[in-house]
């Protein structure tokens, strides 16, 4: 195990120097003045461009240019300063602000999803077939189907101002009830994933060996259901949402956008927009760690709890 | 544990009951799965008892309806899918079917008890064995967590699972297919049943472990003076183990004999055709004797006897009449047209 995390951690490495060199190179390349970038609509005065010049090593050209400004930055953000914003503010101060945001919004989604798609998943399950099970097929096809884009715009149009709800739109300080709404939005994907997923799994693991044995063993079939098919059911499911709480996490750029939520994936939704490219690249790698954390802690836990899996 | 089935009051109530005294017995049980694509008789008016203290093999193809007569004994069959829409199976004279589900859960375990086939698919995966076993005494007996766990090394030590006390935080996939399957019996030991259907415990083994396993059942059988049903295909297991035998075919009994009398004479050409189809070392070099055909689609059973299209010595009567189980003394009955013909070799 220790081996095993000491690899996965050097992997982490790579992949986050990778990651952020594309989006570097991405966001960088297709500017044409940095400079002109930076100012906006104002003119640039000769001695502002020597010296802005000077500051971000623009004399520097070319792909050796390019790296040396790439390392600058990296060394930077090893330092832990993520430089600043176009806007001039400092982009650690933005996502101090913007982080909080988002991980209420992702945590009311990831909550959504386990206690209504887990549990109407278990019940679906256990009852296979029946009028409940075809009923939430029905509908996590419907919310399957339907992208956020459009999802979300429907939801606050109908529960925040037809039928008033909710606040259809957040703020720059929302509250817990604020978010609400989006969260719902955001964790239904989720949430009809999940649905289908505990489902299948509840259904496939009820018709088991080892649930005949558990009969045999004259158990009652609520201990069977809750011991012996949760345990195994739910191991697929739990993987699946620790993944999904990186992906939530990572900002919903379209949730945020609609319901004007200031969390992360409004402010890189808004750093594209305007081709703030230090503010794009910045969230973008912290983005990048999260999820590269919540994908090794979602591994490990799958050896947790599955006796079988042992990394090596 | 006081329920009505308490192990001290076999005799008296096996005689109370009144229907000779058998402690197992499976009365015309016909079973049938209401599936999409039409209903599979499975089972066709099964009957065959067991006494304390003996063991029973019953034989069949795959599809013949051993396990599934078993399933329906310990009452872990999938209803649905599964209906029975007749017969009687008396424990101790108490017909099990006629029981409450809550009653009926008790008989399991504590009175009859079953190992399958295969042991890493039969045991869940993730769950330490010492758990597994002690569950049931927990759950059943009312044992703590830590006399429930040192019964459960004395039942895996019984079973003769080396260093049991180091192996019983262990998972099933850590034990090799021998050692996991003495976990099996080792857990339908634990609340010292009078019953135990063994479903073809040694079929997922090898030759060498399936001796083993063989001679560790017919050991605990007699120490623990246990009455066994053994479902098994393979005809070379059964000889050493069993008393007495009843062949299945097509979800009925063709053939019921004492192990002996079944050996030297059958009375069923089914059985004469699995007797044939033994591998013989002193015919070596000579093709393999098989039945010829398929078992039927039990959607679809042939008419008449259901062994027919595939028997050597179908008649017409064959195709149009079912045949009756005919006695032929000694407790011996064949479900043959032709059993005595068969039996005196005169076919």
């Amino acid at each position: 195990m220790f081996r095993y995390l000491v690899r996965r951690l050097l992997q982490m490495v790579l992949a986050f120097f990778g990651t952020t060199l594309i989006v570097y190179a991405l966001m960088f390349a297709g500017q044409g003045d940095p400079i002109q970038a930076l100012a906006g609509e104002r003119p640039v005065s000769e001695a502002q461009r020597a010296y802005l010049t000077e500051k971000f090593h623009l004399d520097q050209t070319g792909v050796g240019g390019f790296f040396y400004r790439y390392v600058d930055y990296v060394g930077n953000l090893l330092r832990g300063d993520l430089g600043d914003s176009l806007t001039g503010r400092k982009i650690s101060d933005m996502l101090a602000q913007a982080w909080p945001v988002t991980v209420k919004l992702a945590i009311i989604g990831l909550l959504v999803a386990i206690l209504v798609g887990v549990t109407a998943g278990i019940i679906a399950g256990l009852r296979r077939g029946g009028i409940f099970d075809n009923a939430t097929l029905a509908l996590t096809l419907l919310v399957l189907g339907i992208p956020t884009i459009v999802l979300a715009p429907l939801a606050q149009y109908f529960l925040g101002v037809k039928l008033p709800l909710f606040p259809p739109t957040a703020g720059s300080e929302p509250s817990i009830y604020a978010l609400l709404l989006p969260g719902i939005v955001l964790g239904s994907l989720s949430l009809a994933t999940a649905l289908r997923l505990t489902r299948t799994s509840v259904a496939e693991n009820l018709r088991s060996d080892y649930v005949r044995t558990a009969k045999a063993k004259g158990l009652p079939i609520r201990r069977i259901v809750s011991v012996h098919v949760l345990r195994n059911s739910l191991i697929p499911v739990i993987t699946f949402l620790g993944v999904e709480l990186g992906n939530l996490m990572s900002g919903a750029i379209i949730t945020e956008g609609v319901f004007n939520i200031p969390g992360v994936g409004f402010n890189l939704f808004r750093g594209i927009k305007t081709e703030d490219g230090p503010l794009v690249v910045g969230l973008v790698s912290v983005l990048v760690v999260v999820y590269l954390v919540s994908n090794l802690v979602v591994d490990v836990l799958y050896a947790v709890l599955d006796p079988r899996i042992r990394y090596e | 544990m006081s329920d009505q089935f308490g192990r001290q009051g076999a005799v008296a109530t096996a005689a109370a009951g009144g229907d000779g005294g058998h402690l197992l017995e499976v009365r015309d049980l016909f079973v049938e799965f209401r599936t999409r694509d039409g209903v599979a008789k499975v089972i066709n008016g099964v009957s065959y008892h067991l006494d304390a203290g003996e063991t029973l093999a019953v034989l069949g193809e795959s599809g013949s309806g051993k396990s599934v007569t078993a399933q329906a004994i310990m009452g872990i069959l999938d209803m649905p899918p599964a209906v029975i829409p007749g017969g009687q199976i008396l424990y101790r004279g108490t017909d099990l079917l006629k029981l409450p589900e809550e009653e009926r859960r008790k008989v399991r375990g504590k009175q009859i008890s079953m190992i399958f086939q295969d042991a890493l698919s039969a045991l869940n995966p993730v769950f330490p064995v010492g758990w597994q076993i002690g569950e049931m005494l927990r759950l059943r007996e009312g044992l703590s967590r830590a006399q429930a766990k040192r019964r459960a090394i004395e039942l895996m030590e019984l079973v003769k699972i080396p260093a049991a006390k180091q192996r019983i935080g262990d998972y099933p996939h850590q034990f090799s297919g021998g050692m996991r399957q003495r976990v099996m019996i080792a857990m339908s030991l634990a609340l010292d049943p009078a019953v135990l259907i063994a479903d073809e415990p040694t079929t997922a083994l090898d030759v060498t472990v399936q001796a083993q396993i063989m001679d560790l059942l017919g050991e605990l059988r007699r120490d623990l003076d246990m009455a066994m049903i053994l479902i098994t295909h393979d005809l070379g297991v059964v000889a050493d183990v069993a008393d007495r035998i009843a062949v299945m075919y097509a979800g009925r009994i063709v053939e019921h004999a004492d192990v002996h009398s079944l050996y030297e004479a059958p009375a069923h050409p089914y059985t004469k055709g699995l007797l044939e189809s033994i591998p013989r070392l002193d015919h070596k070099g000579q093709r393999l004797t098989t039945i010829k055909g398929l078992p039927p689609n039990l959607m679809r059973i042939p008419s008449g006897c259901p062994f027919h299209p595939r028997c050597p010595y179908a008649r017409q009567e064959c195709v149009d009449v079912v045949p009756a189980v005919r006695s032929l003394g000694d407790g011996r009955t064949s479900a043959c047209h032709l059993a005595q013909e068969v039996l005196d070799g005169r076919i």
